[in-house]
């Protein structure tokens, strides 16, 4: 079983991107798939994690996530606010939106880093609501290469199982554009 | 052909209520009201469900529409949680005793004071005596599936169904669900045939006062008293399990999917140690199972499905002769125990078992509970076993017990070198010890 915690802020889609991601994994033949958003009450601006397991057979537990495999950060600036790294696996995979490279993010300790500027994405392919870049879009391109897990053509599957006429559209060349442009380090 | 979505446990219920035909819906809209409502009422307004929705200013009110609805012959609906749930208590006694097939859902939640609208499951358990069946589903699926089953079962005894799932953990978590096919659900479920409704045409008095003793009728007929009536309730709620076990046959057969009756068991067949619980959370167990199959303790789960009418012949069967059973339970019956785990001990008084009962209060208020926890307390209670305590208190899992003026600090979160030991200390050895001391020579050994 993999599992993927989301931390974002309260309107950025957290909760959506992690049951796209789920409902894309389903697509492509995991039995297995949970998204969950945080319990409780949310609001707007306030951090806030969603998250996502995948597994070849159907997922009985229904806590909350301890460890992560994969964390996936939608606003950078959580990382000073939330200990983002004490909910991840050592070793574990950390996908940022920050217009650093994936080399040039300082985190320490051994994990998988990739980076992908989330915001210019957005905004180049007009995906804003209410005033701001739409970033859960581009974030589940950079997961689809560099998470190792669900591909992009099942994430395209998903979003347009989500999603109909324009708005499919523009997601999905935000999507193909994150995936192009993600850079990854590995664990050193 | 295959139908299936990722949805919430609200969702799944939601879409439930619209392949059994509901006719009338009555919810309070405001909290604890959940999604479910939201989702229903978007069927009801796009016409994909034609039926009635009646807003109502509060769940006290939402009963006695979907009595009154219910006594005119309509098959009704509605949800809530929490102190809605409370708030209705007065009306649930008034629906089984009307014998009105009503079914609801409780999405489960804490109750106050102080105020919550985090999951567990004291509102549900605190209506157990009410004369409601109650049916705890384990994921999104048995959802779904459990409310079409209601509808069946409540409409052949006459008795209400309350079909409970842990609010957020499944209400609120997405997951692969098959949806049924529209026309075999019909075939199921056949439009509700009342055996009686009230109607202008026919006018009766419903529910009058009654005396402690039996009388006559206006033709001369003696008519039940107050206790007949209490008795035949009684007898029905008892003989549902039968037909709550052929209704998930015959579900089975037809849909393909089979929830367990009255109960359900995981790696249970040659299981030395059994957990147990109702609803996400013996799911939950299902994982700390296997955890502790690696290491090679033989653990089981007992999931139990229906909590009234209680499966006292099905637990006697299952648990049978074993090691030791612990009971994991998000309630609590104050002043005693866990309310699962009395009426467990109660079930086997007779049987002979002298298997070591431990009962665990946990996730109250929504507090997570983790397989890696269930593991861990199974762990710490065999040690416990294997050290000679047969009969602890009940423990309060990952709940500083520590109480202003005592020094005693008990087992959660000021014990942690406490878990760390029986962690360590788990062996074969004491395994041995425990099925030795546990059961005792093998006399009265339960009854299948």
């Amino acid at each position: 079983m993999q599992e993927v915690i989301w931390h974002g802020r309260g309107g950025q889609g957290v909760v959506v991107a992690a049951q796209i991601l789920a409902e894309s994994a389903y697509l492509q033949g995991f039995k297995g798939v949970t998204s969950a958003p945080t319990f409780g009450p949310e609001r707007r601006g306030a951090p806030l994690t969603a998250s996502t397991r995948i597994a070849n057979e159907p997922i009985r537990m229904f806590s909350q996530i301890e460890r992560a495999d994969i964390a996936v950060v939608l606003d950078a600036s959580l990382l000073e606010v939330v200990d983002i790294l004490a909910s991840l696996k050592e070793g574990g995979l950390i996908i940022i939106n920050t217009q650093l490279k994936a080399d040039e993010v300082e985190i320490g300790g051994c994990y998988g880093i990739a980076a992908v500027d989330a915001v210019a994405i957005a905004l180049k392919h007009r995906l804003i609501k209410e005033g701001a870049p739409i970033v859960n879009t581009p974030l589940l391109g950079a997961f689809a290469r560099a998470g190792d897990l669900v591909s992009l053509e099942y994430i395209e599957k998903g979003l347009r199982w989500k999603l109909s006429g324009g708005a499919a559209t523009a997601n999905i060349l935000a999507l193909n554009a994150a995936f192009e442009e993600t850079t990854i380090k590995n664990k050193s | 052909m295959s139908n299936v979505q990722i949805m919430t446990g609200n969702q799944a219920a939601a879409i439930g209520v619209k392949l059994s035909n509901v006719q009338v819906i009555s919810a309070y809209p405001i909290t604890p009201q959940t999604s479910l409502t939201e989702a229903i009422s978007q069927f009801v307004e796009g016409g994909e469900l034609k039926a009635e929705y009646i807003r109502v200013e509060s769940e006290h009110s939402v009963l006695a529409v979907c009595i009154s609805a219910s006594a005119v012959g309509a098959r009704v609906f509605t949800s809530t949680s929490s102190h809605g749930l409370l708030y209705m208590h007065e009306q649930l006694h008034w629906a089984a005793g009307s014998r009105l097939p009503i079914v609801m859902c409780c999405v489960n939640r804490g109750v106050g004071a102080p105020w919550s609208i985090f999951n567990d499951q004291q509102d549900s358990v605190a209506q157990r005596d009410t004369g409601w069946i109650q049916i705890y589903c384990r994921n999104n699926q048995e959802i779904i599936d459990t409310l079409i089953q209601a509808y069946r079962i409540a409409e052949a005894v006459y008795v209400p169904v309350m079909v409970c799932y842990d609010g957020f953990v499944l209400s609120h978590t997405m997951m692969p669900v098959e949806v049924p096919d529209a026309d075999l659900v019909k075939d199921f479920l056949p439009p509700y045939k009342p055996h009686m409704i009230l109607s202008p045409e026919d006018p009766r008095n419903i529910n009058p006062v009654i005396f402690p003793w039996r009388r006559q009728d206006p033709e001369g007929v003696l008519r039940d008293g107050y206790m007949e009536l209490r008795y035949k309730l009684q007898k029905a709620t008892e003989g549902a399990r039968d037909i709550i076990v052929a209704t998930n046959r015959a579900y089975t057969e037809v849909f393909g999917r089979d929830h367990g009756g009255m109960l359900w068991t995981y790696r249970a067949d040659d299981a030395e140690v059994i957990l147990t619980a109702m609803g996400s959370l013996a799911s939950e167990a299902t994982v700390a199972a296997d955890m502790l199959r690696e290491r090679e303790i033989k653990a089981g789960v007992v999931g139990i499905r229906v909590f009234r009418p209680f499966p006292k012949e099905e637990v006697r069967e299952v648990f049978g002769n074993r090691c030791a059973i612990f009971v994991f339970e998000k309630d609590i019956s104050y002043g005693y125990e866990g309310a699962l785990c009395s009426d467990l001990k109660a079930a086997f008084y007779g049987t002979g078992s002298r298997a070591p009962i431990h009962n665990y209060i946990v996730g109250l208020g929504g507090r997570d509970v983790k397989a890696r926890e269930l593991a861990e307390a199974t762990l710490s209670s065999l040690e416990a076993i294997a050290s000679g305590t047969t009969e602890p208190e009940t423990t309060w899992l990952n709940c500083d017990t520590y109480l202003p003026g005592s020094e005693v600090r008990g087992q959660g979160l000021g014990d942690r070198r406490q878990e760390e030991k029986c962690r360590i200390n788990y062996s074969r050895s004491i395994k041995k010890n425990i099925c030795c001391r546990g059961t005792g020579p093998a006399r009265g050994v339960a009854s299948p």
